[in-house]
């Protein structure tokens, strides 16, 4: 199967479920008065679905340019952790490096992490066509929810559950494929803990700094989670072939 | 409406957002000498970082009442029991997602 035959396959669930949230961020921009153009724009540039939510209130209360500087801090934080363990998938993508990275949403991430990976294969082709069709995916939705505006009638309630669903079924498919399953339940259990010690507005924060102490207490106490000696040994072979 | 405080106000949220996505490919750049620490990090963050989006998109779960936990408590059931029979994302995730809009929309 061609890379783009398997994006699209791959992309279906983000699909449904961008169209439908990108039209909902559409019809509450177009709600709040804003041209179309603006909402286009922003879906072009941000790509950030949470944070496209959060910021149409603020942006219709006209909030200060320093809000949305570090509500969008905040809300985003976690791609730090999705950049931090593409770092070696996205070496070597050349030119569509950067777009990767611009390009780099939750569901993107998702299913670029769920392809097993080989040091030093080139799956750029497939990389660059899914987060090229989730961002088309988006702009699509919002756009048309902008136009469509407050005549749309469809009862679209319950939808957005395809993202949760995927997911869990991206969870499903790490969990079989490995008998280490401490990282996989430090994720879930440290978000659960803060969610609901710490409640809605920065518990993923709170969750994203506990995950990393707890990973790092992991590599220190149970030693058969340290660092794989076959990747380590790879990545030292590639140093020396550096240095000649 | 086109107003040059929102468009202003995009273009931040654009540039920091860029940001977050950008930040550790400028601190570890190609070729260079990556520390033990985040090789590490970059094989065991992939499935926490799942558990913990699994989690964030049932944030607005509550126990207060049947209708806000039961519905997504069936349709997960339903997703998962799906997937260990038929391995097909595709199936697991419409199935769940048609559970679910049923249950919110019909029963619930």
């Amino acid at each position: 199967m061609t890379a783009w035959k398997q994006a699209a396959l791959d992309t279906l669930p983000v699909f449904a479920a961008y169209l439908i949230l990108g039209m909902g961020f559409g019809v509450m921009m177009s709600r709040e008065g804003f041209s179309i153009w603006l909402t286009i724009l922003m879906s072009i540039v941000c790509f950030a679905g949470s944070l496209q939510y959060v910021a149409v209130p603020l942006l219709a209360a006209g909030a200060s340019h320093a809000t949305f500087f570090f509500m969008t801090l905040l809300v985003n934080a976690r791609h730090i952790f999705y950049g931090l363990s593409v770092l070696e998938r996205y070496e070597g993508s050349g030119l569509k490096k950067p777009y990767l990275i611009f390009g780099l949403t939750d569901e993107t991430y998702s299913l670029v992490c769920r392809q097993p990976y080989v040091k030093g294969e080139q799956r750029t082709g497939y990389y660059f066509a899914v987060t090229l069709l989730n961002h088309l995916y988006w702009i699509a939705g919002s756009a048309l929810g902008g136009i469509l505006g407050n005549t749309l009638r469809f009862n679209s309630r319950g939808i957005e559950f395809s993202l949760t669903a995927l997911f869990v079924v991206i969870f499903v498919d790490q969990w079989q494929n490995t008998k280490r399953h401490l990282p996989a339940l430090i994720g879930l259990g440290m978000t659960l803990i803060s969610r609901v010690l710490f409640g809605r507005p920065h518990f993923l924060v709170i969750a994203m700094v506990l995950i990393l102490i707890a990973l790092l207490l992991l590599e220190s106490i149970r030693p058969e989670y340290r660092l794989d000696v076959n990747i380590l040994a790879n990545v030292e072979a590639d140093q020396e072939d550096d240095r000649v | 409406m086109f107003d040059t405080h929102a468009l202003i106000a995009i273009l931040i949220m654009a540039g920091v957002t860029a940001g977050t996505r950008f930040l550790p490919f400028l601190l570890f750049p190609r070729g260079r000498n990556k520390p033990r620490l985040i090789l590490y990090l970059s094989q065991v963050l992939p499935t926490a970082v799942i558990g913990m989006l699994v989690i964030y998109v049932l944030k607005d779960v509550t126990f207060s009442s049947i209708s806000g936990f039961l519905p997504e408590l069936i349709a997960i059931a339903v997703v998962i029991a799906l997937h260990a029979w038929k391995k097909q994302p595709l199936i697991s995730i419409g199935g769940g997602t048609v559970c679910y809009m049923l249950l919110v929309q019909q029963v619930f």
